[in-house]
């Protein structure tokens, strides 16, 4: 569909830019910057911190014939607003000109910012926020250098937590009130408010209310100040020390844009990343936490019979079990369309059948998903399996007991969760690579440490069929090897001897050459890319209606 | 020399008159309601229209012209609110009419509403009118009773009941997107336009039309006399009466309802309200409620005739019409004049005033919240005797940096008395803070200057 495009003056420059707009968004699309604290492009707008007010005029129209009015020269006439409009509360119209540069602008700006900073603690020092704090940035930019304020501050609630969460501090609240829309607006329910009139206006919250919600750290990112801080990333670490890798949420299928912030191979938060066709700004706090289950019982070393070694030999002897035959694959749905796309390579080599557990839990209809995997649909669409996966795997349990699995390489699924008993495990040679140490790797023959999603490059496809890709982020431990590194080792050695180890790329092209629907997938940018997946129309997905997804009937 | 003309104040303060509905029917009361709804829609606001009337709320908005840009073909319901809640210093006209009159007001709001075929007419009054929402609630019964509210009003088809809703006491509830707001639950927030046009989306985001009390109470009376009549009272850009509430240091303080253009500020002030106190000049006046600009006793304005040719005005010369003391860079509001004598000392004057506006900013925008706040400060300090000579250009300062660019007139509001102030009283505020600093006192913070309010 074409959009409807207006010719718009921007500070004497003519542009085209899609009808519709506010005016902030269309200087934004042209690359014209207009500061805001209250807009946000996913919440209603308040159009109340007035830093964002410019200089608009529209083309005159004579009053009672409605004719355009031309300048003696017959160029059209421009009405100019008398007083300065938002940009945030203002949609563009045909032959609008704006200014955003001019003396009364800047202007407007310097006084907002002052009045803004009258009652501000200053306390850039000690606060969370510095470094990626709005105020902070404007005063920098629109700002002046001296305060004319000799008058006291206003003194308000400081350090006082919201839920479990997040700490407040009103002190340094500028009443943007976006938290607050948020919470009606998304949460759907009012979990803050002001109180109080004028300067005294105090952002709060009921001490004995359910304050908990799975979205309510989304408001710490939506703080254009540090008023609202994350109990967790509290005085951990300055946010410029910080390194910002783009990634996928691996929670659910919902597959949420997230940046993770890391220091020296550590990381120390997640925050969600635009993308207003997946999760527009928001992420939920669980999926933030992801990180952590990284952080104890990592698997850090291979092992044979529990004995620590070096991670080639384990290799080498998974290999030699291999051989023997009567092998089966367990994969899961955290692995990369990558890994999944070499691993069916694999299978089909060397006639190994792969199965697969499903996680289901509840749908929240926002953006955890039914499906707690991200990549469910990379194994449909690789083809490693044919139909989505119960939640068991029920099959592969009755080969091992009638005798004709011995030995199964399990990929990070817990085979005790997903439908074995104990007994079962005693009878095969169990192969375990994966991330966490869990029951099934303690019973494993060979253990066989593999990199988190923080430590490769991949892409996950999402509940809308949408190809999207992370990077890494931070550097393995010593030990771990890439999923694809163990599966080309695997390869070489029971199947194609003259098979060489691809890079995350190549396969990528090889992918993109090989299956049609992933035509291009080497080139996907950080919107990713919908796939067609009208083939998988027939199976019934666990995922229900949500933002931006509706469920395939 | 200056009489009144009651028309809206007909029955006010008349011996024997009382606020119950015989009364009023005694004296032809809801005879236009009934003829009213008999008429054609179109045609009524055709009359309104004609009438040239301007809102009586302060903005001076023509009625009218209001009317007609109701959204009429949204589908949604259309409200009419009636704004009691008057708030602003130094304005008291409304108040006089719901107490002592309120039959009036319900006709007018019948009249209009049938006019503008709204399916719910509400009364937002001034939640310190306790007893004024007692005798509204208790005339709405009594006119419900002999059907001239609520079902099938005066046997027409038409239907509409009135609410009346106590405000908390805000001023910017008296804003009528504030006031919409208020009415629907929320906070007191005005709201930005576009896109809370009220005439498109008001109270419930319906279509709603606010109109003051006063403006109200010429409904009927356009109705009755016709818009063409009603616009030859007066002067031609502003006709009708106004009700002019004088207070401060006048000998007769009160409310004096004058046909607009019929006599002059001077002629109001020293024959109706007996001049200044004795032995005493008049300083300044404040035209229109607080939050008008000032205007200095003796100063004298330069206005120019349509015809180009240019005439000097004093103050005391000033007609009492709208558009005269838009010509002398004030306006005339809510016409809430407030009289300053030689004894009044303006920084204190202003210092009260900025206190209230930083009292009643709703904090919902930045300039407003934390201008009106530091204003207040300043002026105090400076009120107090901690003022620097700084502190004058500063409080200009301050003032400009909020004009024009709030959400809502409250900006305004607060900004233009300390401009006009600053602007016409310098002389007077330098003497001040020069004078303290002569006498030793300290340039100092007021640590407790905001304690106040």
């Amino acid at each position: 569909m074409e959009t409807q495009k207006v010719k718009v003056n921007i500070n004497g420059v003519d542009y085209m830019v899609e009808a519709g707009l506010n005016i902030l968004e269309a200087c934004k699309s042209v690359g014209v910057e207009i500061p805001f604290f209250c807009y946000h492009p996913s919440l209603k707008v308040a159009g109340s911190c007035r830093m964002c007010l410019i200089q608009m005029g529209t083309p005159a129209r004579d009053r009672a014939t409605g004719e355009p009015v031309l300048d003696e020269n017959g160029v059209q006439k421009i009405a100019w607003m008398p007083k300065p409009v938002i940009a945030c509360g203002t949609n563009v119209s045909e032959g609008m000109h704006i200014i955003t540069d001019n003396e009364m602008v800047k202007d407007c700006r310097r006084g907002v910012l002052e009045f803004l900073l009258l009652n501000h603690p200053l306390d850039c020092p000690i606060c969370d926020k510095a470094g990626e704090c709005k105020l902070q940035e404007y005063t920098h930019v629109y700002g002046q250098e001296q305060s004319r304020y000799v008058e006291d501050k206003n003194v308000k609630r400081k350090k006082r937590p919201l839920g479990s969460k997040i700490m407040v501090d009103a002190e340094r609240c500028i009443q943007c009130s976006r938290c607050i829309r948020f919470c009606k607006e998304y949460i759907g329910r009012s979990i803050m408010g002001f109180t109080k009139r004028g300067s005294k206006v105090e952002i709060g919250f009921y001490d004995d209310a359910d304050n908990e919600s799975n979205y309510l750290l989304n408001i710490v990112d939506g703080c254009p100040v540090g008023a609202l801080t994350e109990k967790e990333f509290r005085f951990k670490m300055r946010t410029w020390f910080l390194k910002t890798s783009e990634s996928i949420c691996g929670e659910s299928s919902a597959g949420v844009n997230t940046r993770v912030w890391s220091r020296e191979g550590k990381i120390y938060r997640i925050t969600p990343r635009q993308n207003a066709l997946v999760n527009d700004m928001f992420m939920s706090d669980t999926g933030r936490y992801t990180f952590k289950k990284y952080e104890q019982n990592r698997l850090e070393q291979a092992k044979i019979d529990s004995t620590p070694c070096e991670t080639e030999y384990a290799i080498l002897r998974a290999c030699d079990i291999a051989n023997i035959g009567d092998i089966a694959i367990v994969a899961n749905a955290w692995q990369t369309v990558e890994e999944m796309y070499l691993l069916k390579d694999l299978s089909k080599t060397c006639n190994i059948e792969v199965f697969m557990a499903s996680h289901v839990a509840e749908d929240d209809n926002k953006l955890v998903s039914a499906d707690r995997t991200p990549n469910m649909r990379g194994a449909l669409t690789t083809g490693l399996v044919d139909e989505y996966p119960t939640a068991t795997v029920e099959k592969l349990v009755q080969k091992v007991r009638n005798g004709e699995v011995k030995t199964i390489i399990c990929f990070g699924e817990d085979l005790l969760e997903i439908g074995f008993d104990a007994k079962d495990l005693k009878n095969v040679n169990i192969v375990y690579c994966g991330t966490v140490e869990n029951e099934t790797s303690k019973q494993a023959k060979i253990c066989i440490p593999l990199k988190t999603e923080f430590e490769k490059d991949g892409m996950w496809i999402n509940r809308q069929f949408r190809l999207q890709r992370f990077v890494k982020a931070v550097d393995a431990p010593s030990g771990a090897v890439s999923d694809i590194c163990l599966i080309s080792e695997v390869l070489k050695k029971i199947g194609n001897q003259n098979f060489t180890t691809p890079s995350v790329n190549d396969i990528r092209v090889l992918m993109s050459q090989k299956i049609p629907m992933f035509a291009g997938c080497e080139k996907i940018g950080s919107m990713g890319m919908l796939l067609d997946g009208s083939n998988f129309a027939n199976i019934d997905f666990p995922e229900e209606d949500a933002i931006n997804f509706k469920k395939c009937k | 020399m200056a009489i009144e003309n009651r028309i809206i104040y007909k029955h006010i303060d008349v011996e024997g008159w009382n606020a119950s509905l015989e009364k009023y029917m005694s004296d032809g009361g809801y005879e236009v309601l009934a003829e009213t709804v008999k008429r054609d829609r179109a045609e009524l606001c055709a009359e309104m229209e004609k009438s040239k009337l301007k809102g009586r709320g302060g903005a001076g908005f023509p009625t009218g012209m209001k009317w007609k840009f109701l959204d009429r073909k949204s589908g949604k319901p259309i409200y009419l609110v009636c704004n009691a809640d008057e708030s602003e210093p130094g304005t008291c006209k409304d108040r006089l009419i719901i107490y002592q009159d309120p039959h009036t007001l319900i006709e007018g709001i019948m009249c209009a509403a049938y006019a503008v075929n709204a399916a719910q007419a509400f009364i937002y009054i001034r939640g310190e009118y306790i007893n004024g929402y007692r005798i509204l609630i208790n005339a709405i019964e009594e006119a419900k009773a002999k059907g001239f509210v609520g079902k099938n009003v005066c046997g027409s088809d038409y239907s509409c009941e009135i609410t009346v809703c106590r405000g908390a006491g805000c001023y910017v509830c008296g804003e009528e997107t504030g006031l919409i707001s208020s009415l629907a639950g929320e906070r007191a927030y005005p709201r930005i336009k576009p896109p809370y046009f009220p005439a498109v989306m008001g109270l419930y985001d319906c279509p709603t039309v606010v109109n003051n009390v006063e403006t109200l109470c010429w409904v009927p009376k356009v109705f009755k006399l016709g818009g063409d009549a009603v616009s030859k009272i007066g002067t031609p850009l502003d006709p009708g009466t106004h009700i002019w509430g004088v207070s401060g240091q006048v000998q007769k303080p009160g409310r004096y309802e004058i046909e607009t253009g019929s006599c002059t500020l001077g002629e109001l002030l020293y024959d109706l309200c007996g001049g200044p106190l004795a032995g005493r000049r008049f300083k300044a006046v404040i035209p229109g409620g607080s939050s008008m600009k000032i205007l200095k006793w003796d100063e004298k304005f330069i206005i120019k005739n349509p015809d180009g040719s240019e005439i000097e005005r004093r103050v005391e010369d000033i007609p009492l019409d709208a558009v005269s003391f838009q010509q002398c860079g004030t306006a005339i509001g809510s016409c809430g004049i407030i009289v300053m004598d030689n004894t009044v000392d303006m920084p204190e004057a202003l210092a009260n005033l900025s206190a209230f506006y930083a009292h009643e900013s709703c904090g919902q925008c930045t300039p407003c919240r934390e201008g009106t706040m530091w204003m207040s400060r300043l002026t105090k300090r400076i009120a107090s005797g901690g003022g620097r000579i700084e502190d004058v250009d500063l409080l200009k300062s301050v003032a400009d940096n909020i004009c024009g660019r709030t959400i809502c007139a409250l900006g305004e509001g607060a900004a233009w008395p300390v401009q006009s102030n600053v602007a016409k009283f310098r002389e007077e505020y330098l003497q001040k803070i020069s004078s303290q600093i002569a006498q030793g006192g300290e340039a100092r913070v007021d640590n407790n200057a905001y304690r106040l309010i």
